[in-house]
């Protein structure tokens, strides 16, 4: 049977704790990055990977919106509405500024509509994949 | 504002390509392959699913 040195069992103790006490807190780094794209790792002074973050999400986003795409607001109607909702609510700020400036209505002529529709929603969906990313970094689960 | 087709499937797939390359690798050396990868996937699969369809419809 395999037992453990003293030091062994201590780091692992206090590896379990410092990943507990991390599970509860690192949210905010979440909540962070989600509501301010690239934040969660400014927070953590991962500069270059932030700023690339922020750059591809509000660059995608924009571009979106430049494209006419089209913002989904809460509904419980369509479902594909609702999952589009969702994908365009998980670009944080980008969404709750869009949406109180009136922006984001589709324009039907425009065939590029669908592109920019599809970007916005893609804009969220990766801003939410950086911030759980970053979660992990804080973790220490990721470098 | 109005891009081409081709210009829109490359920006998207430079964004995304990179977010992946970040999020999903550790190493530098990693994330830059990977997103190098991910960058030929989305558009070669962009331009093989364009070709698949112009078979099936070519009118």
């Amino acid at each position: 049977m395999k037992t453990m040195a003293p030091s062994d069992t201590v780091a692992h103790q206090s590896s379990t704790a410092a990943t507990t006490a991390g599970s509860l807190s690192g949210w905010w780094v979440v909540v962070l990055g989600w509501l301010f794209p690239g934040m969660g790792y400014f927070a953590q002074r991962k500069w270059v990977r932030g700023a690339l973050v922020f750059i591809c999400v509000v660059g995608m986003f924009v571009l979106g919106l430049a494209l006419s795409g089209q913002l989904y607001g809460f509904n419980t109607g369509d479902l594909l509405a609702i999952l589009g909702w969702v994908g365009d609510i998980c670009a944080g700020v980008l969404y709750f500024i869009t949406r109180s400036v009136g922006g984001g209505a589709a324009v039907a002529h425009n065939v590029m509509g669908d592109y920019g529709t599809t970007m916005m929603i893609s804009a969220g969906l990766l801003n939410i994949l950086a911030a759980s990313d970053a979660r992990d970094v804080f973790l220490g689960l990721k470098k | 504002m109005s891009i081409s087709h081709l210009t829109a499937v490359v920006l998207f797939a430079l964004f995304a390509s990179v977010v992946f390359g970040i999020t999903l690798r550790e190493e530098l050396r990693e994330q830059v392959r990977y997103g190098c990868i991910a960058f030929a996937w989305f558009l070669g699969g962009t331009v093989a699913a364009g070709w698949i369809l112009y078979f099936l419809n070519p009118h």
